[in-house]
């Protein structure tokens, strides 16, 4: 027997003094470190943050729920330009613009469920595709949203704060990080979360318990695409430029692929999913520059793997990360974290 | 039709291509009964089962539950109404604990939305109220069904009878008039099986509630069925008690093949 003694324990954050000391040091530690780091990697950590979103965002979608989708940076591309629309011609304040965008990606989410409640797999993975790129091509070619030339982002001001550097942009991503994660998790715990996960398990059960598949489905698809809409409403604050090629299909299947190297189905394998992706895809573009073996990458790369004339090294080496991550952990980041824990539990037997 | 008819099926067909898998089948249960339903492999009851929880579409034929035609509604439209079923192959939420299993089950009987259910945060909340309050309902299930000690783990890894029992629980927690049990004693060794003879007929004098139960296991059926229906290939042979079922020459043809082959 386990030692609970009540219900809401069960569905508790925090149920011991040890959680919420970690817990605490957590926030102190996020509060403390943008003063810590040096300028790059305060960028970094806001990249990974918004990345984190999107990924728990998927992860609803497609670990949670069980349906694909490989249009994530379309609903990514209408969460930025919806905020930054709102707030150059229509004047919104920042958190409302971004709360707007997150609600109009919802919106096509939901739209996009429609078709996905017939389709599956390898289906509903090309319906989701052709959406993702079907978007960029469309504000590719509107003027309104800045066609290939793109938009400039506007300044950004939280009431009395005007916020123009990636420390003070930090605070506001990684709090709004934290608090859609926090959602997340609440949110599987409860009625509608269990719901989604059982339809993934199986929907003929879950609709002859009186789960309506029609609503859920579409409901996936709409909280996943809120997700992603706040986190690209983020991005253009931290690119503070952005264009239809910055939304292209290759970074849907980059969010697909943090979800999976994170762990389907675990908000804490999104996390790190999120986060050692980022930091791989940003730290790899400079393996070029490593002492002795840089050169030797890249004169391997040139004479062997080389197609369009660019230096691909990088892309080859984050390919076969994620080919022996998932060969070696199918549960991802989130399998490892589980089984050093236990290692922990035990040791040292 | 008197007033207290909860349940009946009438002249329901339904053809799968060239194949007429049930062929106007009619039958009416009396509330609080346990009514089985026999025939030999394929013979259509799982299909007749599919029909009344929605799965599948009747070509012609009713389904009157509680004075009202279910034919053409949802699935999840038939279960509000008060029809809980379990499946012959189980079909749990295999990565799911016992209890997230069976609070599912209660997903009709709760309110929570995206939004009350994302920002729970104290024990005052109403998401956290409702949980709490579905959980100690769903305990009592968990006690019925002497399922403590897979309380929380995952469903999956579970022995096959205890997957069955949960499947039950479920079916359980939903709260239903009319409970379709499809072959619950399937894979059961003979100790289990006893046991869920008790929790069947538990069921229906503690909770009230009408058994619609198809059942391979001929010493069960004839225990605990107040009627039984006889089907063979869509059609219905009969339709009577245990004792006269057990006689009846068309049953045993059915069962036992051509009195002529034999002799």
């Amino acid at each position: 027997m386990d030692m609970k003694r009540d219900y809401y324990e069960d569905i508790q954050l925090l149920d011991s003094k040890v959680l919420w000391f970690w817990f605490i040091m957590l926030i102190a530690s996020l509060v403390t470190l943008p003063f810590l780091l040096p300028n790059y990697h305060i960028y970094m950590v806001n990249y990974m943050a918004i990345n984190v979103i999107v990924t728990v965002g998927l992860n609803i979608l497609v670990g949670y729920t069980g349906q694909i989708s490989l249009g994530h940076a379309g609903f990514f591309a209408i969460g930025a330009y919806g905020t930054v629309l709102l707030m150059t011609n229509l004047h919104f304040p920042f958190l409302l613009a971004l709360i707007c965008g997150g609600l109009i990606a919802a919106f096509f989410g939901f739209i996009l469920g429609l078709p996905a409640l017939r389709l599956e797999g390898p289906y509903l993975a090309i319906a989701t595709l052709g959406f993702g790129m079907a978007i960029t091509q469309v504000i590719g070619r509107w003027q309104v949203f800045g066609g290939r030339m793109g938009l400039e982002v506007p300044d950004l001001s939280l009431g009395p704060f005007v916020i123009d550097t990636d420390r003070q942009l930090y605070f506001v991503v990684v709090t709004i990080a934290f608090l859609l994660i926090l959602a997340a998790r609440n949110l599987m715990k409860t009625r509608v979360g269990r719901a989604f996960i059982a339809i993934r398990d199986s929907d003929i059960a879950a609709e002859t318990m009186g789960v309506n598949l029609t609503l859920y489905k579409t409901l996936a698809f709409a909280v996943s695409a809120f997700y992603a809409g706040v986190a690209g409403g983020l991005f253009a604050f931290l690119l503070g430029f952005i264009n239809p090629s910055t939304f292209n299909f290759i970074l849907s299947i980059y969010f697909l692929a943090f979800v999976i190297v994170g762990g389907l189905g675990s908000i804490f394998g999104s996390i790190m999913g999120g986060v050692v992706m980022t930091w791989l895809m940003l730290t790899l573009d400079k393996v070029q520059e490593l002492p002795y073996i840089g050169a030797v990458l890249v004169s391997f790369s040139d004479s062997w793997m080389n197609v369009a004339g660019l230096p691909n090294i990088s892309s080859v080496i984050f390919g076969l990360i994620i080919i022996l991550l998932v060969v070696f952990e199918p549960l991802g980041l989130y399998g490892f974290w589980i089984r050093t824990k236990i290692y922990w539990k035990t040791w040292p037997f | 039709m008197t007033n207290n008819n909860l349940f009946s099926v009438d002249q329901l067909t339904i053809r799968f291509g060239g194949l007429t898998a049930v062929d106007r089948v009619s039958f009416r249960v009396e509330p609080g009964s346990i009514f089985s339903i026999i025939g030999p492999n394929g013979a259509g009851k799982t299909t007749i089962f599919n029909c009344i929880s929605g799965l599948y579409k009747p070509d012609s034929g009713s389904i009157i539950f509680k004075g009202e035609d279910i034919v053409g509604q949802k699935p999840h439209r038939i279960a509000r109404k008060g029809i809980a079923r379990t499946f012959q192959n189980i079909e749990l939420f295999s990565r799911m604990t016992t209890m997230e299993n069976l609070m599912l089950g209660r997903h009709i009987h709760m309110k929570t939305n995206v939004w009350t259910g994302a920002t729970f945060f104290r024990r005052g909340s109403k998401a956290a109220q409702e949980e709490i309050k579905h959980r100690e309902r769903v305990e009592e299930i968990i006690d019925l069904l002497d399922l403590q000690s897979a309380r929380n783990q995952f469903v999956g890894g579970l022995p096959y009878g205890t997957q069955k029992l949960i499947e039950l629980g479920r079916a359980l927690a939903l709260e239903p008039e009319l409970l379709l049990l499809d072959e619950p004693s399937a894979g059961m060794n003979s100790e289990e099986k006893q046991d869920l003879i008790f929790w069947i007929k538990d069921i229906q004098d503690e909770l009230g509630l009408t058994i619609l139960l198809i059942e391979h296991d001929m010493k069960m059926v004839m225990d605990i069925s107040d009627l039984i229906l006889v089907i063979n290939f869509g059609k219905q042979i009969t339709e009577g008690k245990p004792e006269g079922i057990q006689k009846h020459p068309e049953v045993l043809k059915a069962y036992l093949g051509e009195d002529e082959v034999i002799a």
